[in-house]
């Protein structure tokens, strides 16, 4: 007799979400899903609202992220406005942007996935999480959390408030950096060098034990996609996009904001409020893609800074062409987080920085506008269709998570294929699926625009469609 | 040549005051520091008694009576701060929440507001009614600002200042009961209308209904302290 499991809710993970596994009659399973169980509405209730408010309103998607709605909106009102932001002003988001990556980065590696990676995945669930973490390895616990501080430290130096923080606008940001800002930031440096070089070091002890995981975790070729400069170094704030297939080859390059629409599309499925995005010419699912951080320096040639380029290089070691176990984007986490305190400190010490001219200001001199950026979990995009005096009549947001969703499902069959056998399992067993899910540090909330609780649930579900095992956490 | 002046005696809050006659219990209470709340009361403008927020108990009288229209009656005894008051004023805080779309936490007004300070204030920590989520417009039409239906809560503090300060009597309210909203001339856009373009309304507004545009995403604090001075130097003319 067949049967579902179902994981509901997943933990350690940002959003509401469950997993089922179908088991056939033999025990083997048949199909698995990761569906997303929240409902999003802000598209919707955007509509009648000024353009020039979506910047604070998109941004409460999400309280992990906000930056990155905050910057991929301003772009598509400043293409409505037609302007182009004072370079302060871009310096100054970037950098934003690129604490929010910092922070957003450990918060997943420390306090979301390091429990499995640090602690193991059969460990005692009830101490698998960030404090036992912080019990067993006080040093790595203590770098987490500061790493997170470094980076929700500067977004509220920056923009006055850790969460949300109103200061990027439509045309730039509202106010200028001072000099004792930027002192304060340059003085927090040598520490989170510090952190950032002991998770890398800590990191790579410990990958050896993980052989198993990183050849079924959603391991299997795919195309990327990620923004990056004209001369291949990686880009989180502005830049265009690049699409790859699994062997690295250059499918479609320079895709702007503006051109979005045109090439990735997004399908449905009924067992998920997140929708597919694909790349048109392929169809889908074959253009389904995978974007984050793996995606990112899979694309990228290089990083542009010395410290975060030595460990590209030797990411780059793990495959002769991209790297295909969505395991590794743990790694790439760690790298980036080295480049973001990096590029920091070189913002900082930009001559410019301290300008005092940050915002431009315009009208409506066009009626549609799309802005993009590179969220810490992959490429974000913002769609909006206006009136002549501005008022919201149209918006569409493509999120990360949406992008990988295909890979993450794929991921997920992928795990329970290997790991229930005979229709048995255990919560080691179940809990090495959902690290699946957890590798891509999916965005659920924002995926779906809801809010809602952030645990995620298995189950085990029978041919006829009977739930016959369920793991409920939360 | 002697002038009178007809001084009146009461007591508020067991405080004994003393007034001159025709002033209202509001203006006494404040010139000794005895604070009532208001909203649609704004110094330099005429009072409507719209709000009811500055409700308060008279001695002798079952019926509660708005300070900022109710003359000082020689004898008189008035308590501003009662339980009964504080319940009704409650109430009223919490049917204008219910009644439009007041969001502080994506509001240009967010810590600058007044209705939001008089909720912190009546110490008022949730709405027992069901929100009426109204579908209101946005006029974005006018070049520098945005009136914001959702926000406003019909204290006409705009229709008083445009008709009585600048001269140009631009806002009125159209409908009546729970339909009533401000308008500009007969009910057109903003920016079609015959504004001056001066920016008392939203100086007054005392929420985000009202905002500049150039303030999005900043701090936006209004500033209506300029009214008794500008009427004070037309006076003085």
């Amino acid at each position: 007799m067949s049967q579902t499991i179902t994981i509901d809710p997943v933990t350690r993970l940002e959003g509401h979400g469950k997993i089922t596994i179908q088991l056939n009659g033999q025990g083997e399973v048949e199909d698995a899903h990761f569906h997303v169980t929240q409902v999003r509405g802000f598209e919707k209730f955007s509509e009648g609202r000024p353009y020039y408010e979506m910047p604070g309103l998109m941004a409460r998607i999400c309280g992990i992220c906000p930056v990155s709605h905050l910057i991929a909106s301003a772009r598509a009102c400043e293409a409505i406005m037609s302007v182009r932001i004072p370079p302060t002003a871009a310096l100054l988001r970037r950098m934003l942007n690129l604490a929010q990556m910092v922070q957003s980065h450990a918060l997943s590696f420390f306090y979301l996935a390091s429990p499995d990676l640090l602690l193991g995945m059969e460990f005692d669930p009830k101490l698998r999480n960030i404090l036992g973490v912080v019990a067993a390895k006080p040093a790595l616990g203590r770098a987490g959390v500061a790493l997170r501080r470094f980076g929700q430290h500067i977004i509220e130096l920056l923009g006055s408030k850790r969460v949300h923080p109103g200061w990027v606008v439509p045309g730039g940001v509202t106010e200028p950096l001072s000099t004792a800002k930027r002192d304060e930031i340059l003085a927090m440096l040598p520490e989170a060098y510090a952190n950032a070089a002991l998770a890398l070091s800590a990191y790579k002890q410990i990958a050896d034990r993980f052989d198993a995981e990183i050849d079924v975790f959603a391991n299997f070729p795919s195309n990327f996609m990620s923004l990056l400069n004209e001369d291949g170094s990686i880009e989180f704030t502005t830049g265009a996009l690049r699409l790859i297939d699994a062997q690295g080859a250059t499918i479609e390059d320079g895709i702007t904001a503006a051109r979005f629409a045109e090439v990735i599309g997004e399908a449905v499925e009924p067992y998920s409020y997140t929708k597919f995005a694909y790349y048109k010419p392929l169809g889908y699912p074959q253009g389904s893609y995978r974007v984050g951080p793996l995606a990112r320096l899979n694309i990228v040639s290089s990083m542009g800074t010395p410290r975060a380029e030595k460990e590209l290089a030797e990411f780059k070691q793990l495959a002769s062409g991209p790297i295909l176990s969505s395991f590794h984007y743990h790694h790439a986490r760690l790298v980036e987080i080295l480049y973001g305190v990096e590029k920091i400190e070189e913002i900082l010490n930009d001559p410019g920085i301290l300008d005092k001219h940050v915002r431009a200001t315009a009208g409506v001199n066009r009626l549609e506008g799309a802005g993009q950026a590179e969220a810490p979990r992959g490429v974000l995009h913002h769609h909006y269709k206006v009136d002549e005096n501005g008022k919201m009549l149209w918006a569409n947001l493509v999120i990360a998570t949406g992008q990988n969703n295909r890979a993450m499902n794929l991921g997920v069959l992928q795990a329970a294929r290997h790991y229930v056998k005979d229709g048995k399992f255990t919560e080691g067993i179940l809990n090495r699926v959902e690290a699946v899910v957890r590798a891509f540090d999916p965005c659920l909330s924002c995926s779906s625009h809801a809010f809602g609780q952030m645990p995620l649930a298995i189950s085990l579900v029978s041919a006829h469609g009977k739930v016959v095992d369920r793991a409920v956490r939360g | 040549m002697n002038v009178e002046v007809d001084v009146k005696t009461l007591v508020i809050d067991e405080q004994e005051v003393s007034a001159r006659a025709g002033q209202t219990i509001l203006e006494v209470a404040r010139e000794n520091d005895i604070s009532i709340p208001t909203l649609c009361h704004l110094d330099g403008l005429s009072d409507v008694g719209a709000c009811r927020l500055c409700l308060v108990e008279i001695k002798g009288s079952n019926k509660l009576a708005p300070a900022c229209v109710t003359n000082v009656q020689e004898g008189m005894e008035v308590s501003t701060d009662t339980d009964r008051l504080r319940k009704h004023r409650r109430v009223i805080l919490e049917l204008l929440f219910a009644e439009r779309n007041h969001i502080c936490s994506v509001c240009v007004s967010n810590g600058h507001c007044e209705l939001q300070t008089l909720a912190q204030e009546q110490g008022l920590t949730h709405v027992r009614l069901p929100y009426r989520n109204p579908n209101l417009p946005v006029d974005a039409s006018h070049e520098r600002f945005t009136a914001d239906h959702n926000r406003c809560i019909l204290c006409t503090r705009c229709v008083r200042v445009c008709a009585e300060i600048e001269g140009a009597h631009v806002w009125d309210v159209m409908g009546r009961g729970i339909d009533s909203m401000i308008i500009t001339d007969l009910h057109e856009d903003w920016g079609a209308s015959s504004c001056t373009r001066c920016g008392k309304c939203v100086q007054v507004c005392p929420t985000g209904a009202l905002f500049d545009k150039s303030k999005i995403g900043s701090d936006h604090p209004k500033y209506p302290d300029f009214l008794p001075y500008l009427n004070l130097m037309r006076e003085a003319r």
